[in-house]
């Protein structure tokens, strides 16, 4: 808005200079710190999937009655080798957790990935060809947004038998009409702007101009719902594997490991706290991230 | 003893890049049955000022005066419930969009007995009788029927119109309008000034009309101060304004009207009010002032008393030394203006 | 140009467009409804009479009567022409009907439900406007942190972390339940809270109060961070409106500004909130009365699931997404009453 007077330094005298763009986005996320407090957690689950190898000190799936249902270590009957303590069948909770991580940063990323994939392209073609492909598409997308979602997946997971795969495919099919719905809005929004008409005039084809020109124009909103989506399917599937639904024993999968224990809540109550906790910080910490990153990217929102 | 008394008067705002410093210094008087127009563009500041006196600036604003008095009441320390039973009582203000400025869940009734319930501890009935009156009164046909009606069923005129029988409801000695015209139909903009200006008449109440239209100004005020990135750039009566501009700016802006444009092309100014980044470190309209030398980039003129009025200038246009004192202070061109 | 006044015809009107609106998306879950079943391993037929190893007789005439030899639409057509009278089928373990037992277990779900939504208001509604008013305080710092922890909530380890704390380490509330096995309480409404008022046992009010505590709260959290959320949104986008400065400028209360024109409008995005929370708390009931073995409708669905018992999963699913679908579309005839904008367009 003031480009005209900043042009010209002869004209104005700047007392001072705007911010670069990547430093203003910058400059906004870091001075959210929840959200630098999310980014944290997040690079740090990440890094402890990866090393869950080296970090790791036992074998996740090693069963030994005779250690079973050991507290924590700064509880009477701990021990340090067993830091968070062990379940019934005397597994580590800690190297479980860890093995865990990995599991769940899969789902997220595979669900999103997935949700992606479809959600942009359903969402460009009901965009770009609207009539009764658009009315099909979102009409669809409406009647599985106004079933509560976790019943959505449940039927779905019921049917096409537990497990880990068929958890996953459900929870992305439920996350599915956000992605349509924001690469529709953003379809429309951005055809009408003049770089597309010109595009259309030089005579690039529709799918070029679906994928080289519209869709790099609506990443800011897909990456915002994609680290909200994230913490979504990694919950969703947590409760499926609660459920018996998800991820099958002897998976270190955080629900079902949650799954495992409910019936010990009466004598070990860490086997039910630490896994609960490891999806709460998760979510919370990708759900953090999301705001951050929203909060960044609205123009809106600044001042 | 005045209706109104500001000096130095600033309001400033924190944000992410510093302190925006809004309005700077202004010093004003009014008095009873006075009509003053402050003119300037988008960010002069000219609402801001207004605003301060109403005590209706948004956190986290800060404002601070030498003085800051309405009828002898001072405003800077006068407590919240006489404040508020100041405001809409006795200084009343209606804003540029008519049509948001309105509650958009409660009917225009509701709306306008809530101020007379308030301030005159009018009963429903006689504060719906009185609606009535008022709505008729700013010239709204079948007032009783519009009681039940809601701001979006009524068009942008009318509830300018609502807006001004429920700023005029209490009496009030002064009527502040911020821009009541520039969301307006042209048709109805002319309307609507000449329903201010006979309510002004009719109650002897003092009334300042803030706009950046010269034209608007030039039907209705008596007195016009000229703002500029808020700071007073010219104050005196409204004749002699537009008789003989005194500053380069206010020259400009009435250059820049259509019935004194020359040679058919319109006259524009160059640039944009400075913002938070390029503010200047002389005066403040020198980076788009056609005259503008070395001296006024670097030192900031002061509001001098000038021809009657007032004005914040270092080479007035009506001073007879004036080109030499330019001359002398090495002028840096035109280049604004090519 | 003056719209037309208020108008029961208006109103009418605006009510028959969205009740019209929800007619694609019952078709729409009855089509899902109908097509899971049939994705169901082994005998179709098998699985939507709920009865097994029946003899080629008895098969022979349910394929008729489900039109098995027809085409797709027509046992679709079939289907709904079933759904509309009420008949969904019979559980495959105890031979009733579905319908029945749901509606049997449905009011204690409701019962869980309406508390839960209570508590969320109460507290949420306050909070969230309390931390719009003090914005950038340690209060609304508080509440923004405390409501994105309750966002990102797991409820089914939250309500074994409550179980945890009040029920083993302080023993103050039973671990689940309804109501103590001690009282036979004959239901009338269904409702508990109403039922043991009604009946000669008082003191079986308190116990089922004292079972409700839990999960209330685990399922409210969800919602309550939600709404306290979207609340304080909501205030801080009203507050910024240039006719709250009209308010201001007309010298009302600050009290009067933020409880009357302030939270008037703010409210309208905030119902709809809560409109979409009701589907978000069916899920979340599945899970709570799960851990608390609450008998409503969501522990019903996942123990079918387990005796694959598809006529009731069917019918069940069915059932609460109309319910869902139904609440939806109240809440939205009641954002057209409270937001007379929405009411005169279209």
């Amino acid at each position: 808005m003031t480009t005209e007077t900043m042009e010209a330094p002869a004209i104005a005298v700047p007392t001072a200079t705007p911010p670069h763009p990547v430093r203003e986005f910058w400059g906004y996320f870091s001075a959210n710190h929840g959200a630098v407090a999310g980014l944290v957690i997040i690079v740090a689950v990440i890094l402890v999937a990866l090393l869950a190898d080296v970090i790791a000190p036992h074998d996740p799936n090693l069963t030994n009655t005779a250690i079973a249902l050991k507290p924590p270590f700064w509880q009477e009957g701990g021990s340090i080798s067993y830091p968070l303590g062990t379940d019934p069948i005397g597994r580590d909770i800690l190297s479980r957790l860890i093995y865990g991580a990995q599991l769940s940063l899969l789902i997220g990323i595979v669900v999103v990935a997935i949700s992606i994939a479809i959600g942009t392209v359903l969402g460009l073609v009901a965009g770009f060809f609207r009539g009764l492909t658009e009315i099909f598409i979102m009409r669809l997308m409406d009647i599985i947004l106004t079933l509560p979602s976790l019943l959505l997946a449940i039927v779905i997971v019921a049917v096409l038998g537990p497990g880990l795969m068929n958890a996953m495919l459900a929870v992305a099919l439920v996350i599915l009409p956000h992605y349509v719905r924001l690469a529709r809005a953003a379809v429309i929004t951005e055809t009408s702007k003049d770089y597309v008409t010109a595009a259309r005039v030089s005579g690039a084809g529709t799918t070029r101009l679906m994928f080289r020109e519209v869709l790099p124009n609506c990443t800011a909103p897909l990456i915002v719902q994609a680290s909200l989506g994230i913490s979504t399917a990694i919950l969703d599937a947590a409760a499926l594997g609660f459920l018996g639904l998800g991820a099958q024993p002897p998976s270190p999968e955080w629900g079902t490991m949650l799954a495992d224990a409910r019936e010990f809540v009466l004598r070990a109550w860490w086997v039910v706290t630490f896994p609960g906790l490891a999806i709460l910080i998760t979510v919370l910490a990708f759900n953090l991230l999301g705001d951050g990153l929203r909060d960044a990217l609205d123009p809106k929102l600044k001042r | 003893m005045a209706l109104v008394e500001i000096e130095n008067l600033s309001v400033e705002f924190p944000t992410q890049g510093g302190i925006m410093r809004a309005v700077d210094g202004v010093s004003l008087k009014l008095e009873e049955g006075e009509v003053l127009g402050v003119v300037g563009e988008s960010g002069s500041g000219k609402s801001v000022t207004m605003l301060a006196l109403m005590g209706l600036i948004p956190f986290p604003g800060r404002v601070r005066a030498d003085k800051l008095a309405f009828n002898g009441r001072d405003l800077l320390t006068i407590s919240d419930k006489d404040r508020r039973k100041l405001t809409g009582k006795d200084v009343a203000m209606i804003f540029q969009e008519p049509t948001t400025s309105l509650n958009p869940s409660f009917t225009v009734g509701f709306q306008l007995t809530e101020t007379l319930r308030l301030h005159e501890g009018m009963d429903r009935k006689a504060a719906e009788r009185r609606a009535v009156e008022l709505l008729g009164q700013v010239g709204i046909p079948s007032p009783e029927s519009r009681l039940s009606a809601y701001p979006h069923q009524m068009s942008g005129g009318m509830n300018q119109r609502v807006m001004i029988a429920m700023a005029i409801a209490c009496n009030p000695k002064l009527l502040i309008a911020d821009e009541p015209t520039t969301a307006l139909d042209v048709t109805i903009q002319a309307q609507i000034l000449d329903l201010l200006i006979s309510l002004q008449k009719e109650r002897n109440m003092g009334l300042v009309m803030i706009t950046h239209n010269m034209g608007v100004v030039a039907d209705t005020a008596k007195r016009v101060m000229v703002m500029y990135a808020g700071q007073i750039m010219e104050e005196r009566s409204a004749d002699d304004l537009f008789a003989s501009p005194q500053h380069p700016y206010t020259a400009a802006l009435l250059a820049a009207l259509p019935e004194r444009s020359e040679g058919g092309r319109l006259a524009t100014i160059p640039g944009v009010v400075p913002g938070l980044y390029d503010r200047p470190k002389g005066c403040l309209f020198s980076p788009r002032c056609a005259y503008a030398t070395e001296h006024s980039r670097n030192v900031r003129p002061t509001l001098k008393p000038w021809a009657g009025g007032h004005i914040r200038c270092h080479y007035p246009l009506g001073d007879p030394n004036r080109d030499a004192e330019i001359q002398h202070d090495h002028p840096v061109g035109t280049e604004a203006a090519s | 140009m003056a719209a037309p006044p208020f108008s029961v015809l208006a109103m009418l009107r605006f009510i028959l467009t969205r009740v019209s609106l929800i007619i694609p998306t019952f078709i729409g879950i009855t089509l899902l409804a109908f097509f899971l079943i049939r994705l169901v391993p082994g005998d179709p037929i098998e699985t939507l009479a709920g009865e097994r190893g029946i003899d080629p007789a008895r098969h022979e005439q349910l394929r008729k009567e489900y039109g098995f030899d027809k085409p797709i639409i027509v046992q679709y057509g079939i289907y709904l022409a079933r759904v509309l009278q009420g008949d969904l089928g019979k559980s495959m373990i105890t031979q009733e009907p579905v319908l029945n037992e749901f509606s049997s277990l449905f009011p204690a779900t409701i019962e869980l439900a309406l508390c839960a939504i209570i508590f969320a208001l109460v507290l949420g509604l306050p909070a969230g406007i309390i931390a719009a008013i003090r914005r950038n305080s340690i209060f609304d710092h508080g509440v923004m942190g405390i409501s994105l922890a309750g966002y990102s909530m797991p409820i089914f380890w939250w309500g074994l972390i409550l179980i945890l704390l009040f029920s083993v380490q302080f023993d103050l509330t039973p671990v689940s339940g309804r109501i103590d096995v001690l009282y036979y309480i004959e239901p009338i409404t269904g409702f508990l809270l109403i039922d043991t008022l009604l009946s000669d046992e008082p003191e079986a009010f308190w116990s089922a109060v004292n079972h409700l505590i839990l999960p209330t709260i685990v399922l409210g959290t969800v919602p309550l961070a939600v709404i306290a959320r979207m609340t304080r949104s909501a205030m801080l986008e009203v507050l910024g409106e240039d006719y709250i400065r009209t308010a201001k400028a007309k010298g009302l209360s600050r009290f009067r500004i933020v409880a009357l024109h302030a939270l008037r409008n703010a409210l309208i995005p905030v119902v709809t909130v809560i409109g979409l929370q009701i589907g978000v708390l069916f899920t979340g009931a599945i899970l709570t009365e799960t851990i608390f073995s609450w008998p409503g409708v969501g522990k019903w669905l996942i123990d079918a699931i387990f005796r694959r018992d598809y006529p009731v999963l069917q019918g069940g699913a069915l059932l609460l997404g109309v319910v869902v679908m139904s609440v939806n579309l109240l809440v939205d005839l009641a954002y057209g009453l409270i937001n007379p904008r929405i009411r005169h367009t279209r």
